[in-house]
């Protein structure tokens, strides 16, 4: 009715009570029948577009798309099934039919099966990395199979006063069993106990009282450098002095805090070059060089402070990642206090550098917990995945 | 390593010109501090901006902003080194040391600034400067404690004593009644700040105290002072005392407060010489000391020691620059004199340090040392560097797991009972958790706990690590040594003991050690509660069992979470170096 309405055919009238529908004209022409019948007697016939969805629109008319092929015989035209192989086979071969099968193509999309074999952990990749640099620049390693070790070799020997702060139990493990070392070489040990306490070889020393209850206390060793303590001691005890280049790569301990980057324990790096009229200027170079070997050209130094070293020195490197230098080591010259007690002459300087095996790592193939790389949360998979160690070679 | 909160534009105030960060950040890259942070601290309510600066632990002199300004002053040369001095009074101020001190903190070292006017910037930077030296130097007030106090509300001269807790009453500072010490230590349990340091005096028989001539308690070292000589703004005279069980340390911290503060005196860096009159010995000392020393170098070994080739009057000008002051004596050698502000140069290497530093460490040419050493690898780590390949070429791979582990992990966990075992474990006194309390003894728990985190990987899981475990051994030094393990797992549906079985017999064929009851390896059945009954080896060499191996006992698995099956080998691999 509405459209009749809208056509004009009708009206309604609201006078008076209820409402009328009435005629409006007196004849009408109805469009839609006349356009109907002339459609469905040929569809070709002219009839305006919008006319035609408005019809389709009321189900009017309803459009049937109706697809034709046409087909003829191809080259391949055979009236048996076939199905194409995937592979060559023995049979194939033996029966001579790979001359007239039919192969599938293969998908070069997809991946191949995954090697079945074993891994190396990405770490001690790159600890074998840094073994191998090394000994390419002609260092020598050091046996260091030793994780207690005493206050006197991992603090006392480096000239660390008993009072410092890394001797604390907030930052250093002490054992209970066991808790004592048991020897000291006693006159080394009074060399030790003097320079400390109140100097010698031309130190004021720290003036405070030494103690050797403090120094025979074992704790987890804190550093590598209390095994190149040990090596230096047994280089000053050879005599005549031979110059020695030495590396360590192994764990040490630390009760700090515990957060995304640290852990309780972790591998350090360290390098010790001794020799007569060693000078600053070839620290510098030797790091240099070594850093190199890491893809590493752009390094700076920075003043810094140990208790062993002086100068000390620490090592930025610019990251082309992060756009900033970041620090990557520390480094000095180890103090008259610490060699001279050790019988070394008193020409001969020893050099030292170190870092982490760990920090380089996580950046190099971006982890950032540490926690996903060292200890047994490792992700396996990440270990499957991991490719060959090329330091000098920048991930993209 | 110490960092100081420094206000950025007192800063540049200060030295007399403005920064960009960038800038500032080489400067202190140069003088060898670390711009670490730029902050505004939220509850401030006029946003300041700060820096937040490393400072190496051995430079007190850098740990205010009055010290690291001046040290920044005089190494960029707009000015030079003031010079400190104590002038004697005909009448100095003492302070008499009863011998009952002698037990608890048996020294003093005391000072005395005049007309110092402070701000706010400094009145903050003296408590702030207190703070850190306490933290540091004075190892938390054990060594050394600072007490800073307005001299015109005391009558010297001082007595200081140590005497009964119950027998001290005063009035604390920021306290508005009187308390006796023993009633102090109860009341500061609960102070977020002062309960850390009760401990050092708590349970001693005496407590120390200084008085005044009125018998007004100035102090009670080394936990607070009384609020009577509170230090405020209008403060004019100060007093410093430095109770200590360290005498070289309280004279340092001494030798600082009176060079920093003394910026603010009328007359600047000059101290009031006070006097220390130890009763029992009658023996009279004289503080501040504010000693200068003298060192003698040679130039030619210095620049010879860094490898550079400087002059006697640029090295002289270089030392300066780092507040030593040098005099030429002639081309080779250089008088440097230390001041009280560097208690850190101890030896000539100190010293050649700073010239390095005022050189430029970056200036220095690199160059190469032409030592030449054939390198030598160190053979343990030469045979598990091969061996590990070996493992990886077998199918096996590699874990890194740690050397602390709980003891549990050694004991009920592996199913070893832990009356026998845990005496045969180095335990840690200190482990901050469980994880810490031994070092392992087999790398087997942290193995299975690498599979434990690792369930969901494709099976078999074949894992191995070749480390260092820890074993006691009463013929080393320390009591112990380290034994360097192999230890291999294979987990899968079923416990696969021949896949360990021929992992053992393939790292033996790497090893050349023939399958042989007296000339190689052999097995023989063995009990290990870790191992399930009868499923367990030892192996055998040289009549001596070096490792086990054996299908894990189903409680083992459990303790480990697994739910499929496995087996293990453990051995040393130190025999076949």
């Amino acid at each position: 009715m509405s459209k009749a309405i809208q056509a004009g055919w009708l009206k309604i009238q609201k006078e008076g009570g209820e409402p009328k529908v009435v005629r409006a004209v007196d004849s009408i022409v109805d469009t839609v029948q006349k356009n109907l019948k002339a459609l469905s007697k040929d569809v070709t016939v002219n009839v305006d577009l919008a006319t035609v969805n408005e019809y389709k629109k009321r189900k009017l008319m309803q459009q049937v798309t109706v697809t034709s092929y046409k087909i003829s015989k191809g080259n391949h035209f055979t009236t048996t099934i076939e199905k194409p192989e995937t592979d060559l086979t023995l049979e194939l071969i033996s029966s001579g039919d790979w001359k007239v099968k039919k192969f599938k193509t293969y998908n070069f999309n997809a991946l191949g099966t995954p090697v079945a074999c074993g891994h190396l952990h990405p770490l001690l990749k790159v600890r074998s990395e840094f073994r191998q640099i090394f000994l390419e620049m002609g260092f020598s390693e050091m046996p260091t199979n030793r994780f207690i070790e005493s206050s006197f070799w991992n603090f006392d020997a480096l000239f660390q006063p008993q009072q410092h702060p890394a001797r604390d139990a907030h930052d250093t493990f002490f054992l209970t069993r066991p808790a004592n070392c048991s020897t000291i070489e006693p006159t080394y040990m009074e060399k030790v106990k003097k320079v400390h306490s109140v100097g010698d070889y031309g130190s004021q020393g720290y003036g405070y009282n030494w103690k050797i209850e403090e120094a025979q206390k074992n704790v987890m060793r804190t550093h590598t450098t209390a095994v190149s303590a040990r090596m230096l001691y047994a280089a000053g005890e050879q005599k005549p002095f031979k110059p020695v280049k030495l590396f360590s790569i192994d764990r040490v301990f630390r009760n700090e805090t515990l957060d995304a980057t640290h852990l309780a324990e972790f591998h350090q790096v360290e390098g010790v070059v001794a020799d007569r009229n060693i000078t600053l200027g070839h620290l510098l170079g030797t790091i240099k060089q070594f850093f190199s070997r890491l893809g590493i050209e752009k390094i700076r130094f920075k003043p810094a402070y140990n208790p062993y070293t002086e100068p000390s020195m620490e090592i930025f490197a610019y990251h082309p990642g992060l756009k900033r230098w970041v620090e990557v080591g520390n480094s000095g010259m180890f103090r008259p206090e610490m060699l001279l007690p050790m019988d070394i002459p008193s020409d001969v300087h020893v050099i030292a550098w170190g870092l982490s095996l760990e920090r380089p790592t996580m950046i190099r193939y971006g982890i950032d917990n540490i926690r996903d790389l060292v200890g047994p949360k490792v992700d396996l998979q990440m270990v499957y995945n991991n490719p060959l160690c090329r330091l000098d070679k920048h991930s993209n | 390593m110490p960092s100081v909160p420094i206000k950025r534009d007192v800063l540049f105030d200060k030295l007399g010109q403005k920064m960009t960060d960038e800038e500032f950040d080489i400067l202190c890259f140069q003088f060898g501090i670390e711009l670490d942070e730029i902050f505004v601290d939220e509850n401030d309510p006029k946003s300041i901006v700060q820096y937040k600066i490393d400072i190496p632990a051995n430079r007190y002199d850098l740990l205010c902003i009055e010290g690291l300004s001046r040290a920044l002053l005089v190494f960029l040369q707009k000015i030079e080194a003031p010079v400190y001095t104590a002038i004697s009074p005909p009448t100095p101020i003492q302070t008499v040391v009863k011998s009952s001190t002698n037990g608890v903190r048996p020294y003093v070292v005391t000072a005395v600034l005049r007309n110092v006017t402070l701000d706010q910037v400094a009145y903050d930077s003296l408590i702030e400067l207190q703070e850190k030296l306490h933290h540091n130097i004075c190892r938390k007030r054990s060594l050394v404690a600072i007490g800073v106090h307005d001299l015109d509300t005391l009558t010297p001269p001082f007595v200081y004593s140590a005497e009964p807790q119950t027998e001290i009453c005063f009035k604390p500072l920021n306290q508005d009644k009187e308390f006796r010490v023993d009633e102090l230590m109860v009341f500061y349990q609960s102070s977020h700040h002062l309960k850390h340091y009760l401990h050092i005096t708590k349970d001693e028989p005496l407590h120390p105290v200084i008085r005044d001539l009125k018998g007004v308690v100035v102090s009670i070292p080394p936990i607070i002072n009384g609020d009577h000589s509170k230090v405020t703004m209008d403060t004019k005279n100060i007093f410093i005392e430095c109770t200590a069980t360290d005498l070289t340390k309280a004279n340092i911290v001494l030798d600082i407060l009176v060079t920093m503060i003394g910026e603010h005196a009328k007359v600047k860096f000059e101290a009031e010489a006070t006097t220390v009159l130890y009763e029992e010995t009658q023996e009279v000392k004289v503080y501040p000391s504010l000693a200068y020393r003298k060192e003698s170098i040679d130039v030619k070994s210095v620049n010879e020691l860094i490898g550079i080739d400087i002059t006697a009057e640029e090295m002289a000008k270089g030392l300066s620059r780092m507040t030593l002051n040098s005099k030429v004596q002639n081309e080779n050698t250089l008088e440097v004199e230390i001041p009280p502000t560097r208690h850190d140069v101890i030896h000539t290497c100190d010293i050649i340090e700073d010239v390095a530093i005022a050189y430029g460490y970056d200036n220095i040419e690199m160059n190469l040392p032409k030592t030449s050493c054939a390198a030598e690898q160190f053979p343990l780590n030469k045979l598990t560097d091969q061996l590990r390949e070996s493992l990886a070429q077998a199918g096996f791979t590699e874990g890194l797991t740690f050397s602390l582990c709980s003891v549990d992990d050694e004991c009920e966990k592996i199913r070893h009972p832990r009356a026998d075992k845990e005496p045969t474990l180095a335990r840690i006194s200190n482990p901050k958790t469980l994880e810490f309390q031994a070092a392992r003894n087999s790398l087997l728990p942290g193995i299975l706990k690498t599979i434990q985190a690792n369930k969901k990987m494709p099976l078999p899981l074949k894992l191995f690590e070749i480390s260092d475990v820890v074993l006691l051994d009463s013929t080393q030094d320390t009591g112990a040594r380290n034994e360097r393990r192999l230890c291999a797992v294979n987990y899968n549906k079923t416990p696969g003991f021949e896949v360990i079985h021929g992992l053992l017999d393939r790292v033996m064929q790497n090893l050349e050690v023939p399958f042989h009851p007296t000339q190689g390896y052999s097995l023989r059945a063995a009990q290990d509660p870790t191992y399930f009954e009868g499923r367990c080896a030892e192996i055998v060499y040289g009549g001596k069992a070096f490792g086990k191996l054996g299908v894990l006992h189903p409680e083992v698995l459990e303790n480990f979470e697994l739910n499929l099956l496995g087996a293990a080998l453990e051995i040393s691999i130190e025999n076949f170096l």
